[in-house]
């Protein structure tokens, strides 16, 4: 196998002594999608931002491309082609589109103290970037951000990070709070990306969006762990009992049954 | 690399047409350009800022009568919304970056005092005095923005903190340096013109620092690259960081600037007054708030422009010196202000709702349901 394009050694995360990652390693290599299943509060987010520089590890390293390296900052990551969208923002709602798009990239024409942010190129882009991904809706780059409609968002920051060239891309539950269409629609763009060669990290809680997408899979339970395994090594129900934090679906399933029928008698 | 995105650029449509309930509305090019044409006037952040000045000019200039209209009318508001905005507009874009600055009151004192001291006092050169009155207001607002970043405090609390130590300090050392809560200078020409001279002997020259300091912020604001990280980090701060913005370096860079406002209105205070007040200023840490809030900057942050910031100092001056001219009390001044801050901000956040549905048909069909 190649090199992979970002692997965590035995990473643990604590806050304030409670462990929110314990002893986790994996690898994302390009061209595949590795999808991040867990409970609430299992530390996929935290993972997440680990992998893309917001907290450093307590304890593990993190390595880009077989070199082991240290994120002092979210742009430390960046630079290395790692783009992620957070599970909560990642997009400005009160700022167009265009803007949000370029936001710590911008384009600038003159020289300084003349230099300006070329604002009509930024549009251009945006609305021509937006459109390849199946966004025809957008036409004007001065669009605030938070009228577009949650699937249209998730569109922009993934348009943003392939247009950026990015290598990794790291979605924490991008298609949780959409539509059945639209979801489609952004699982679509997953497969795009991974099509382009780029790692993909996906986060969701969502079976069926990840059996869809995932070619390696990934369970936390606690901040451990649980299961590691490829594409076609587990069944649907297999993942789904892992996720219900590895009690058997088969028994909740009963345990309702019980609640219901001693509710009805 | 992007040889498969056309593909499902043209998948799209079809699949929406296929979808007879979402019937959007007719996407033509010339209807959507003018309607875009029409609502993009109504989704501006100054729209709400432009209609309360208008009205408020109306109102005074009927009720005002001959004088309000006056040059000496015209000039005493002006004068008034010039030493205002020179304040506002720092203030602004550190409020569109999310934080507050309530020091600007002291700042304004505490320059003005150190001006007159160092060179009037002590007897050194204007320019002396002018740098060290600088200096006090960069130096507060960098204070303000290390404490800010540095702990989780808010900038409410530590700008409401520094407004009163910075105004406890200005008292103090004012006595013991000279006595007094008053100091007087007497400045040469050529910096009384430039600072604190009455143009046709009504009109500041604070006007034109006021219009080029305007010029300057929308600059900055609107056309570069730092004014995009200013949006982004009152928009989002956590995301700002994400995406590499340097969201420290970009809050304490204003708090330095709205300091150095704050500053050079205690210099034009100076200059004009020849000498200085312990207490003078003060009014400026709410007045500022109101301009900016009137002028369509989101008291949160992420939003604001430089034309609304500014047509809330002229509508807070005109207010403010209006009544003078109608013959009513004075003591009305702060009613009117007071609901029309509040009318302002209802207006403002109407036009922000505007501004967040617009130019989306689908999203406006759906909400019409
Ligand atoms: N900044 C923080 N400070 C303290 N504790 C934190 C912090 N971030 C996360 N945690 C804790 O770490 C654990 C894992 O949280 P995390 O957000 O990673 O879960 P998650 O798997 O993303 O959950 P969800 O599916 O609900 O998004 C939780 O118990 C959470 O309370
Ligand atoms: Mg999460």
């Amino acid at each position: 196998m190649s090199v992979p394009l970002l692997k965590l050694n035995h990473v643990s995360k604590s806050f304030a002594g409670v462990d929110a990652l314990s002893d986790v390693s994996l690898e994302v290599s390009p061209g595949e999608v590795l999808c991040l299943l867990g409970d609430n509060g299992a530390g996929k987010s935290t993972l997440i931002k680990v992998l893309s520089g917001v907290h450093k590890p307590t304890r593990g390293s993190v390595e880009v491309e077989g070199r082991p390296v240290v994120f002092d900052s979210p742009k430390d990551a960046g630079d290395l082609g790692i783009a992620t969208v957070h599970q909560y923002g990642g997009t400005f709602p009160l700022m167009s589109v265009a803007r949000c798009f370029f936001v710590g990239k911008e384009p600038t024409r003159g020289v300084w103290p003349f230099q300006y942010f070329d604002k009509k190129t930024a549009a251009e882009i945006t609305v021509r970037e937006m459109q390849k991904l199946g966004i025809t809706r957008v036409t004007d780059g001065d669009r605030l951000v938070g009228s577009l409609s949650g699937g249209e968002r998730q569109s922009l920051a993934i348009a943003r990070a392939v247009y950026f060239g990015a290598k990794v891309l790291i979605l924490d539950e991008p298609t949780s709070a959409l539509g059945v269409k639209q979801a489609t629609h952004v699982l679509r763009l997953i497969m795009q990306a991974r099509a382009h060669g780029l790692a993909v990290v996906f986060v969701t809680h969502n079976v069926t969006h990840a059996m869809a997408v995932g070619d390696q899979f990934a369970v936390l339970i606690h901040g451990r762990m649980a299961d590691d395994f490829r594409k076609g090594e587990r069944t649907r129900e297999q993942i789904t009992d892992l996720m219900a934090g590895g009690e058997a679906m088969a028994d909740l399933e009963a345990e309702l049954a019980g609640l219901t029928g001693s509710g009805n008698s | 690399m992007t040889a498969h995105a056309p593909h499902s650029a043209r998948r799209t449509p079809s699949r929406s047409a296929a979808q007879p309930a979402a019937a959007p509305a007719p996407e033509g090019p010339a209807p959507q350009a003018s309607r875009r044409s029409a609502s993009s006037f109504l989704r501006r952040p100054e729209t709400g800022a432009l209609m309360g000045t208008v009205t408020v000019f109306i109102f005074f200039a009927i009720f005002g009568g001959a004088q309000f209209l006056t040059t000496g009318g015209v000039a005493s508001w002006l004068n008034i919304a010039a030493e205002l905005a020179i304040i506002a507009l720092p203030v602004a874009l550190l409020m569109v970056a999310g934080a507050f600055d309530l020091s600007v009151g002291s700042v304004v004192a505490g320059s003005s005092v150190t001006l007159a001291v160092v060179s009037g006092t002590y007897g050194m050169p204007i320019i002396v005095g002018i740098l060290a009155a600088l200096a006090v207001g960069a130096i507060t607002g960098f204070v303000n923005g290390f404490i800010v970043v540095r702990t989780s405090v808010h900038s409410f609390i530590v700008t409401l903190a520094t407004q009163f130590a910075l105004a406890g300090l200005t008292l103090g050392l004012a006595r013991v340096l000279t006595g007094s809560t008053s100091v007087s200078l007497s400045p040469d020409p050529f910096w009384k013109s430039a600072f604190g001279t009455l143009i046709n002997g009504q009109f500041e020259v604070a006007i034109f620092w006021a219009i080029g300091i305007a010029l300057v912020v929308a600059w900055v604001l609107q056309m570069t690259k730092f004014g995009n990280w200013i949006f982004a980090t009152g928009g989002d701060n956590l995301s700002a960081r994400a995406a590499g913005i340097p969201v420290a370096k970009v809050k304490i860079s204003l708090f330095v600037a709205s300091g150095l406002g704050a500053a050079l209105v205690g210099i034009i205070q100076t200059m004009l007054y020849n000498g200085a007040q312990t207490g003078t200023g003060q009014s400026f840490v709410f007045n500022s708030i109101v301009a900016v809030v009137v002028g369509g900057v989101l008291l949160t942050g992420g939003y604001g422009s430089v034309i609304g910031v500014m047509l809330g100092c002229l509508t807070f001056a005109i207010v403010n010196q209006g009544i003078y001219y109608t013959g009513w009390n004075s003591d009305w001044a702060a009613l009117i202000l007071g609901i029309l801050l509040l009318a302002a901000v209802l207006m403002n956040n109407t036009f922000r709702k505007l501004a967040l549905s617009s130019g989306a048909p689908k999203t406006t069909t759906r909400k019409g349901h």
